[in-house]
């Protein structure tokens, strides 16, 4: 199979079963992406897709033939981290770091689909998602605080 | 003494960003299950499908012939190295893999090491247990039964599945009040069996060089001292051969203390292969088998006098241990700290009783940020004086407002003998009663029940409060130990020539932000910057002895450490000054600065301008200054802090929920919490364990429960069967601080870490009692719960609908 991760080509043989997730951590050594509950309901493995978020723990790898994959080491840029990175740390929108990846993805997509969403939309955005640690409340916060300082950047005030 | 003061003023201290944060955001943590090493092999557990079964057989040899794998252990390979069975920290043995009997279902049977991951789980299969089923006891009820299986039947002469009695308190006063109380209120009550499920399952990467014999584990271990000493113990292997590794630790809540079999049996495997043998568990296995939390039956009784005045509380308790007593808590507390049953009120006598016993189910009982039960304790207090209440038609708020201790009372000696070191909780609950606007509240639910019974919609509104009082931070080491180990915590401090420092800790982070909390410890104290300040955690060839934490010890312990060490590197520091500035050492004045890269510094007094910085100093006392005897040419201290008494933070609770009466599903709409941990070291980071802490008494008031049925399965081994709070359930925490310092931690500061865990539950369910009208139903209060509430027959949560 062939995959494109991150912008990097990958061909590989791979067994049929063989898990996204597992495909990113073990063969290509991209460990950012975590392994949470093998059922899609954490979602501490989500990457995108063809521009989707998707939960790799049940994805397999052959399915992302030919597909791009991006994860959340693909984040920072040649000019420093995606602002929904900064705002984390800003916002204290982590503690273990082990959802962190995932809720990255997540609200990166959201804010490029919807660049001021409500509290309500950004909770729905990040419900397939459980967080053991924050609370959720300083993500949500984080998320605002990265719509607002993208929307700064594009001069919407 | 108590003194309340606001803010958390010095250099150091403040909320700033968290230096870990970086490597996270980038997806550049480094966790157990991301370690690989050149020739790694991995590992899969085999599990028993049986709650209780007599193993008649086990054949591994088709699983042998697998081309992929390398080694498969059995009970029968550990047996013949002594490993089959390991101490617990409760003064019982566990079963490594079992060899005669499986008592719970997923426990652990036989090991295969293989060349991945899915050939190793492929041979599982390949496996052939030869079972006899036995019949299981899977309601702790009915454990004590004539004539139940008996679950332990290794240990020699053993009829039943009794574990321990314990009381605590005094039966003759407390029978003496109840006696002449105007009105006795009592309640049975589940706290049943939850699971702390931190986001990374459990695991580890053993690696043993046959050559040196040395052993490196890379494991999720909170306590990584700790486990190096088990290691050691068990197999046998000497403690300095042994290095624990803790990395990044993907969240941890007690559910990381315990030493289990897939650990052993990786280091197992790597002795056998002579290769690195990763084992990490899924969530069903960690659902299934790792520590779980809670599971006391309990009932309480309530006395008061006619005015409203608690008199005199007493409890029996029954605490299902599983197969093994594996809790993880001082060994002399066979109930953990659940003896702080009074709470936070004036209660003049109280007694209390708990009998442990076996059940077939996964052994634990003190995880999930449970302050060693202090959970279950503050749970069965306040939902007794919520029944009180009811009972005696007084308002919950007032009825606690009239009870609590006041501030006047500390140090205040409890009726079962813990000495609470400060407090002032009548102004906790008063801000936080202002903050919810509790008479608005109150009215606006006297609306909404009118126009449900006129209408017979909903949504009932329901107001629940608690105010609960906390014990953390473990010593001291002449009370507390874990198997013989005082709890005490280490430290090293060692300032460099040039100026910035390295802190070395005995308790490791689950990622509660140990890196800038202590840095910024350090950075208080010698004035330092906090990015001058590295800290050093989780391994155990770099790091000092000590016990670790488990959910809010270490500032309470290791920050005292660190506050300590620092103390003494300060006046090392005054020494080499005084050299310097050819000065006797009591004539210098220290001033802490502002946290700029000098440091800190020491001037003559009465001499302005006369001084030299930390900086100074440090490369001084390395340079070729002659120092007198006793003087060494080095800024470093070490410190073992053992505590003189817990840290007893406290808080007050308000829960706001809207209860649809047709189907039973709860919104928490508003959740209003003071806490008061003493001081802040860094508030940002408080605040957010808060939030965490709050989001579990969601998830354990409202949907987590591992349940089983009458066969001993379990029905919860997945996240899809295991809720947990979704961002959708969880409110947006309204936080509010008061800050009591601690009289005798050197920084003034509690732990939190646990506080909101402990406080939440009962201001959700008293909450939820309180809109739907109804005197007590156990949790989790799940929509079919709170439905079959309202009808009248409230569901016993821990065993499987019928």
């Amino acid at each position: 199979m062939g995959v494109t991760v991150n912008g990097v080509e990958h061909v590989r043989d791979v067994e049929p079963r063989l898990l996204l997730v597992h495909l990113l951590r073990d063969e290509l050594r991209l460990t950012g992406t975590h392994w949470g509950c093998d059922t899609s309901n954490c979602g501490a493995c989500i990457v995108w897709m063809d521009g989707l978020p998707v939960k790799s723990c049940t994805v397999l790898a052959v399915m992302a033939d030919g597909r791009s994959v991006r994860t959340v080491e693909d984040l920072e840029g040649p000019f420093g981290l995606d602002q929904v990175q900064q705002s984390f740390m800003d916002c204290h929108g982590l503690q273990c770091g082990f959802c962190t990846p995932g809720m990255l993805m997540t609200a990166r997509k959201l804010l490029d689909d919807n660049p001021d969403p409500t509290d309500t939309e950004i909770r729905q955005a990040i419900s397939g998602q459980i967080c053991r640690c924050t609370g959720y409340r300083n993500i949500v916060a984080a998320i605002r605080h990265a719509a607002d300082a993208e929307a700064v950047g594009r001069g919407d005030t | 003494m108590t003194g309340t003061v606001e803010g958390c003023a010095g250099p150091g201290f403040g909320s700033v960003p968290r230096k870990e944060d970086g490597r996270f955001v980038r997806g550049r943590g480094r966790f157990v299950d991301d370690i690989a090493l050149p020739g790694m092999l991995h590992g899969a557990v085999l599990r028993s499908p049986y709650a209780h079964a007599r193993i008649r057989s086990v054949d591994a040899t088709a699983a042998e012939s697998h081309p992929k794998v390398r080694a498969v252990i059995t009970g029968e390979t550990l047996a013949a190295r002594g490993m089959a069975w390991m101490p617990t920290f409760s003064h019982d043995v566990a079963a490594v893999l079992a060899t005669d009997k499986v008592r719970y279902q997923g426990q652990e049977v036989a090991f295969v090491v293989a060349d991945d991951r899915y050939a190793a789980r492929d041979a599982l299969a390949l496996i052939d247990v030869d079972y006899e089923p036995l019949p299981p006891v899977a309601d702790a009820r009915r454990s004590l039964d004539e004539g139940a299986p008996v679950i332990r039947d290794d240990i020699a002469d053993r009829t039943d599945n009794h574990v321990f009695d314990w009381e605590t308190g005094d039966a003759g006063a407390t029978e003496a009040l109840f006696a002449r109380a105007a009105h006795v209120s009592e309640c049975d009550l589940v706290y049943p069996r939850v699971h702390p499920a931190p986001l990374e399952t459990c695991g580890t990467v053993a690696d043993f060089d046959r050559i040196s014999g040395k052993l490196t584990v890379h494991t999720t271990a909170q306590a990584p001292h700790a486990h190096r000493m088990l290691y050691a113990r068990i197999a046998g292997i000497p403690e300095h051969h042994i290095r624990i590794i803790a990395p990044d630790i993907g969240g941890g809540f007690g559910n990381k203390v315990g030493m289990y079999p897939g650990y052993l049996c990786a280091v197992v495997g790597s002795i056998l292969t002579g290769a690195p043998v990763k084992w990490v568990e899924d969530r069903s296995e960690n659902l299934m088998s790792t520590s779980f939390a809670r599971d006391f039956h309990m009932h309480g009784e309530i006395a008061a006098d006619a005015d409203g005045h608690i008199l005199a509380l007493r409890v029996s308790v029954l605490a299902d241990h599983g197969a093994f007593n594996a809790t993880a808590q001082p060994s002399k507390f066979p109930a953990g700290f659940f003896g702080v049953f009074t709470g936070s009120y004036d209660i003049a006598a109280a007694h209390c009783r708990v009998t442990g016993v076996y059940t077939n189910k996964a052994p634990g009982g003190v995880a999930y940020a449970c302050s060693f039960r202090v959970t279950e304790a503050v749970y069965l207090v306040e939902r007794l004086v919520d029944v009180l209440a009811r009972d005696t038609g007084r308002d919950p708020a007032e009825l606690r407002m009239a009870n609590l201790l006041t501030p006047d009372r500390f140090p205040f000696r409890s009726a079962t003998g813990w000495e609470y070191d400060s407090g002032d909780y009548p102004r906790a609950l008063r801000t936080a009663l202002d903050m919810v606007g509790y008479e608005e509240v109150r009215a606006e639910q006297k609306q909404r029940r009118v126009a449900f019974e006129r209408t017979g919609h909903g949504p009932l509104t329901g107001v629940g409060m608690s105010v609960f009082t906390e014990a953390v931070g473990a010593g001291p080491r002449r009370l507390m130990d874990i198997m013989g180990l005082g709890m005490a915590d280490g430290a090293e401090l060692r300032v460099h020539p040039t100026g910035p420092a390295v802190l070395r800790l005995s308790c490791m982070s689950q990622g509660q932000g140990h890196e800038t909390t202590f840095a910024q410890i350090v950075s208080h104290e010698l004035g330092l910057p906090v990015d001058a300040v590295e800290v050093v955690q989780g391994d155990t060839d770099n790091t000092p002895f000590g016990l670790g934490t488990y959910g809010s010890r270490s500032t309470p312990v290791s920050g005292a450490a660190a506050s300590v060490a620092a103390g003494k590197v300060r006046e090392q520091a005054r020494q080499v000054a005084a050299v310097m500035l050819e000065v006797a050492a009591d004539d210098l004045r220290w001033d802490v600065g502002t946290g700029g890269p000098e440091g800190g510094s020491f001037s003559v007094k009465g001499v302005p301008g006369v001084s030299v910085t930390l900086r100074e100093i440090a490369m001084a006392a390395h340079g070729g200054l002659d120092l007198p005897d006793g003087v060494e040419g080095q800024l470093a201290a070490s410190t073992v802090y053992n505590p003189p008494n817990l840290t007893f933070p406290f808080g007050a609770y308000v829960c706001v929920v809207d209860v649809d009466p047709g189907t039973g599903e709860v919104d928490v709409r508003r959740f209003v919490a003071v806490d008061d941990c003493g001081v802040r070291i860094n508030p940002m980071i408080v605040e957010g364990q808060i939030h965490g802490g709050l989001a579990d008494g969601i998830g354990m008031a409202l949907m987590e429960l591992v349940a089983f049925d009458d066969d001993g399965n379990h029905l919860s081994a997945s996240f899809m069967d295991y809720l947990l709070p979704t961002a959708m359930e969880c409110p947006p925490w309204e936080l509010a601080a008061t800050v009591t310092p601690s009289p005798h931690h050197p920084l003034g500061a509690k732990g939190v870490g646990e506080s909101a865990t402990v406080g939440s539950p009962p201001a959700v369910v008293n909450a939820v009692l309180d809109a739907i009208g109804v005197r007590h139903a156990d949790m989790p209060l799940t929509p079919a719960h709170v439905w079959r509430a309202l009808q009248g027959r409230p569901i016993r949560p821990d065993i499987a609908i019928r």
